[in-house]
């Protein structure tokens, strides 16, 4: 069985309100040496024991489904392949 | 002397002003709290309005939890302070442990905004004693992340109490067992999904349901204050 | 990495005269290129480049809209409710001698196809800058979209993402969303429209100005920080360096929106307003820094200069002329006398919001912009923001018009039996341009501050101003793009009477109009021609109505290929009512209630719903207009409400009278009882659009006097039956009956359903 996850961020260039808010939020605890926070979605799929092409079907789903190309970038590491 | 109930006003707090009117037409006297200040100004009751706090960014209410205001509030609620938290005010409560359970993504994903037919299930609460035993009310229900979820003993910790507050009739997110609003165990910290002070004029709101919720609370304090 | 980059100064462009310069890909002409020479007596820097090519673009100088737009200006009714007009962010009128209203529509077209959700969220936050930029409080926003098919595979994509966009930001910044109209047809499938509107309130006396007047007052930049966001179309300019940086994102054309920050400057900006420490405030809009600098400074009476390492940056290793042609969302410029710069930081920095002071007002009369102390821009302000190219492009009457309009929809195959006549009702009712949008609408908050008395689906949205005196404002956003196909003048102008009656049909009167112009590429003359045309009709009508056009905007280049888009003017138009609690409500009173017909049914079925829907047919004549008709019926309306003689008013328009019954009964729950005029054609009576009608329910015992009103005002009037909550739907006598569970099983859901949902 094969386990793929997928991290999709948005690109570095795009604005990431929730990473801003956060970032903002960090001195009412107390953490004043942070310079960014950025938040992105962890996706994780498992694939039948005998799939196959695990990559390149991963690299179909992220591409046309898990991350928006306009906005979001997205990195696959295969887990137990 | 009327009461003087508080409405906190967070960065991305949006329906402060309609709190406070609601509180004026049902009779009492607002005053605005601000997030970052740590003093309440003496106020008899507080209410957390609806909005998107901090943006809402992580989870609804998760940064809110950690204003100035709210270290104040949770101690005033822990002497038996009425506090009520409505929709993002409900969220923030949740996420400050002064309720229980969570507000989760609505079942359908969608932020949808309808009218809520409820039951009001307890009249045992400072924000619900003027209804009559099982009202049925409505108010606006308008929200994405509204689905009420906790783990099943809770759930049955707070049916067993008398805990679970108002009921959808009609479920528009998928909460669970219905629930639309949660009191803590002493009754005063209430959290509803649904808009009291968005029904309390018959000209802009569904019904004008939504003063008998601070009319309770006047109600509440009034009792408190001739014992 | 250091902060040092090597520029193009003013100096290195005064050393360098021949340097090749990318103006073409800029989107600058050879004459417009030569013309910056001359202003500026030497070649323009990269920045400066940059500057009058984002000025000078269509977008910012409406370069081929001007020679038309100024009819506005020469038509326009004066009235001494009109407090600011065209030029302005927005057009402000008077509402009583205490409070303005400012409103104002904005296409954001073509970033909504590209990326649906953010594209449709940063123009409502554009327009909501907008109405903040005059000094009023935003009080709710609506939206007129169009879509291609609804079937077609990337209405899926874009229609869930744009309503996702508007409701996201609407909802997140606390904005009712009040009506709009959602329209979908083929001419659309690669270039939907978005056209957001936002309107907001102010005591007259906090109108700010965007002049940056009074030497030595600072300029300060308030809000998101800046980043790369939409420079794609400076990105020839890159400098080799950056290049090589490998990033392949690096140069985004999508900006995304933060609605959070933008609450936080409404409540910035309007305790700013309220405690007199602004001079001069300009919103951020599509062309960023290069706009706001050189339109606030042109509007001034000096210069202006800025440091523009100062500004505070998102992203690293910004050039000169990125940080000036930025599109990033949620920010303005402000204008401070140097005494109260202090305050305004510190109230900024109450809030969780940025302020930073990037520059000063001179009086040299220049706008110069240094970085890291080398000037990299030094020109006339008036230059980029006033003095842009101007075009009379060629215009040429479409060659198929005449065809298209022998081509009748009157002579097309009509149902014959009742039965027939029965399924169209149904059929149209489900059709997506008739069918319920509450799939949409749902995603809206609507009740926020309180102040909604009408919402969708009513005609107009009624919104209150003032809790004590009672008084509001109504709007309604129409537009009908084939009417504009077949006669882009009488088009232009069902589209301004339609909103004006919607405006009317809820009891108040109409006082001012704004418009969104959306049109396919001003290069070809056909489409010029469609655009003088609409342009002259809603000036003509405006002029005939007595109600101003106070602003607006227009979107070109809505074509794929050489296929332009339906010529769509959507129109605004706002009305005051002194009671909101006389708003006239969608509707059907109560039992026993007549309901009758104002204005006269003529067979006028070119470019309706019934032709498109049952046969796919554009052609013919539009329905006639008749403004003087529409004045009378508006004064008999605002008068009923006035007396309190009506129980519900509906405006019929796309789908005639059977879909204004449809939507009348599906939302009040009563039934009708409605039997047609003797000798009128059932069809013919339930489905021609022609304008000018509107149904309304009038309460018992009042039938003589809403009569004698109308008689006395040359309108027409027919009853047609009445109200009754016993009768199930619809019984139309003689001819068929429709229960209310066959209206809403074809009435609602189809959305969703059609989305797959």
């Amino acid at each position: 069985m094969a386990r793929v996850v997928v991290d999709v961020m948005l690109k570095s260039e795009i604005l990431d309100p929730q990473g801003e808010a956060v970032l903002g939020a960090l001195p009412r605890l107390g953490v004043t040496d942070v310079s960014s926070v950025r938040i992105g979605k962890r996706v994780e799929i498992e694939f039948d024991e005998n799939a196959r092409n695990v990559e390149e079907q991963s690299r179909v789903i992220a591409d046309q489904l898990l991350a928006n190309p306009v906005i979001e970038s997205f990195a696959i590491s295969i887990e137990g392949a | 002397m009327s009461a003087r109930v508080g409405v906190v006003t967070f960065p991305g707090s949006l329906d402060d002003r309609d709190a406070a009117r609601a509180v004026y037409l049902a009779g009492g006297e607002p005053v605005a709290l601000w997030h970052d200040d740590a003093q309440i100004h003496g106020v008899d009751a507080v209410f957390l309005p609806g909005g998107f706090s901090y943006g809402d960014a992580l989870r609804c209410g998760a940064i809110a939890r950690f204003s100035q205001v709210m270290d104040t509030v949770k101690a005033a609620a822990a002497q038996g302070m009425p506090v009520l938290g409505v929709c993002n005010g409900f969220q923030v409560l949740c996420e400050s442990h002064l309720l229980p359970g969570a507000l989760v993504r609505n079942a359908h994903l969608r932020y949808r905004n309808r009218p809520a037919r409820l039951r009001v299930e307890t009249t045992r609460t400072a924000w619900t004693n003027a209804f009559a035993p099982e009202a049925e009310i409505v108010l606006p229900a308008k929200h994405g992340e509204g689905r009420y979820v906790a783990d099943e003993a809770v759930l049955d910790r707070l049916e067993g109490d008398g805990r679970v507050v108002f009921r959808y009739l009609d479920n528009p997110n998928g909460s669970m067992r219905d629930i639309a609003g949660v009191a803590n165990e002493a009754g005063n910290v209430v959290g509803l999904m649904p808009h009291p002070e968005h029904a309390v004029e018959a000209l802009t709101g569904p019904s004008t349901d939504g003063l008998g919720i601070v009319a309770s609370v006047l109600a509440h304090l009034s009792e408190g204050a001739s014992r | 990495m250091t902060s040092y980059v090597p520029v193009d100064t003013v100096g290195v462009a005064s050393a360098t005269p021949d340097e090749k310069q990318p103006w073409a890909e800029l989107g600058l002409k050879d004459d417009e290129y030569q013309r910056i020479r001359e202003i500026l007596g030497r070649r323009p820097t990269q920045s400066e480049l940059a500057m009058y090519s984002i000025m000078w673009s269509e977008h910012c100088s409406y370069k081929s809209s001007k020679v038309h737009l100024r009819q506005f200006g020469q038509k326009n009714p004066r009235t001494p409710r009109l407090l600011a007009g065209i030029g302005e962010n927005a057009g402000v009128v008077a509402i009583d001698e205490n409070i303005a209203v400012t409103f104002k529509v904005e296409s954001h077209n073509h970033p909504s196809y590209v990326e649906p959700k953010q594209g449709a969220a940063t123009g409502v936050g554009g327009i909501i800058r907008d109405i903040i930029a005059m000094g009023a409080r935003p009080i709710a926003v609506m939206d007129s979209l169009r879509f291609g098919a609804i079937d077609h595979p990337d209405t899926a994509r874009v229609l869930p993402g744009v309503v996702d966009g508007i409701g996201h930001y609407g909802n997140c910044v606390g904005l009712p969303n009040i009506g709009g109209e959602t329209y979908f047809d083929p001419c659309y499938q690669g270039n939907p429209l978005v056209n957001a509107l936002s309107v907001g309130v102010m005591p007259r006396s906090r109108l700010q100005s965007m002049q940056a007047s009074g030497t030595g007052n600072v300029v300060i930049l308030l809000g998101a920080k800046t980043g790369r966001d939409g420079i794609g179309g400076v990105s020839v300019l890159a400098s080799a360096t950056f290049s090589e940086s490998g990033e392949d994102d690096a140069r985004p054309s999508v900006q995304v929106g933060d609605p959070f920050t933008e609450k936080l400057l409404i409540e910035v900006c309007l305790e700013l307003f309220d405690a007199q420490l602004v001079v001069g405030v300009q919103d951020l809009g599509g062309a960023g820094l290069t706009c706001a600098l050189s339109e606030t400074a042109a509007a001034g009476d000096g210069g202006m200069h800025v440091d523009l390492e100062l500004v505070p940056l998102r992203a690293k290793g910004m050039e000169p002329h990125d940080i000036l042609a930025s599109e990033s969302q949620e920010r303005m410029l402000l204008i401070v006398d140097p005494a109260k710069a202090e305050e305004v930081l510190a109230r900024a920095h109450r809030w969780g919001l940025l302020a930073t002071a990037i520059g000063t007002v001179t009086d040299t009369g220049r706008l110069v912009v240094d970085f890291h102390g080398q000037t990299v821009v030094d020109v006339p302000p008036k230059s980029l923001a006033d003095e842009g190219p101007v075009y009379n492009r060629p215009l040429a009457e479409p060659n198929d018009l005449g065809l298209i309009a022998v081509d009748r929809a009157e002579t097309l195959p009509r149902p014959a039996t009742d039965e027939e006549i029965r399924q169209t009702v149904l059929d149209m009712a489900a059709s997506p341009n008739l069918c319920d949008k509450s799939w949409i609408t749902e995603q809206y908050d609507s009740s926020v501050f309180g102040n909604t008395v009408l919402g969708t689906p009513h005609d107009a949205g009624v919104v209150r101003l003032d809790e004590r005196t009672g008084v509001g404002i109504a709007i309604s956003l129409d537009g009908n793009g084939r009417f504009a196909r077949l006669d882009p003048y009488h088009g232009a102008q069902l589209a301004l009477a339609e909103a004006y009656r919607n405006v009317a049909v809820t009891g108040a009167t109409p006082i001012a109009v704004s418009d969104c112009l959306n049109f396919g590429s001003p290069e070809d003359p056909h489409v010029m021609w469609q655009f003088e045309r609409a342009v002259t009709g809603i000036a003509d009508g405006c002029q005939k109505l007595g109600i101003p056009v106070t602003g607006g905007n227009v979107s070109f280049y809505n074509q794929t290929g050489r296929e332009a888009i339906h010529p769509t003017p959507v129109i605004g138009v706002l009305g005051v009512i002194e009671d909101v609690a006389r708003r006239i409500p969608l509707g059907l009173g109560r039992t026993g209630d007549t309901i009758a017909l104002i204005g006269t049914t003529e067979e006028e079925l070119s470019g309706s719903e019934w032709a498109a829907v049952k046969h796919g047919h554009l052609g013919g004549v539009p329905p006639k207009v008749d403004l003087d008709h529409e004045m009378k019926l508006a004064d008999l309306l605002s008068r009923l409400a006035e007396t309190e003689q009506l129980a519900a008013a509906h405006d019929l328009s796309e789908g005639g009278l059977a879909q204004a019954l449809v939507e009348a009964i599906s939302f009040s729950g009563m039934g009708a009882q409605i039997l047609l005029p003797e000798g009128a054609d059932p069809f013919t009576y339930l489905f021609s659009e022609s304008s000018g009608r509107v149904l309304v329910v009038i309460p018992r015992g009042q039938e003589l006097a809403v009569r004698s009103a109308c008689e006395s005002r040359g309108l027409p009037i027919t009853p047609l039956g009445v109200a009754d909550a016993n009768t199930d739907g619809l019984h139309l006598r003689d001819h068929f009956d429709l229960s209310r569970d066959e209206i809403d099983a074809a009435f609602k859901g189809r959305i969703g359903a059609r989305l797959g949902e």
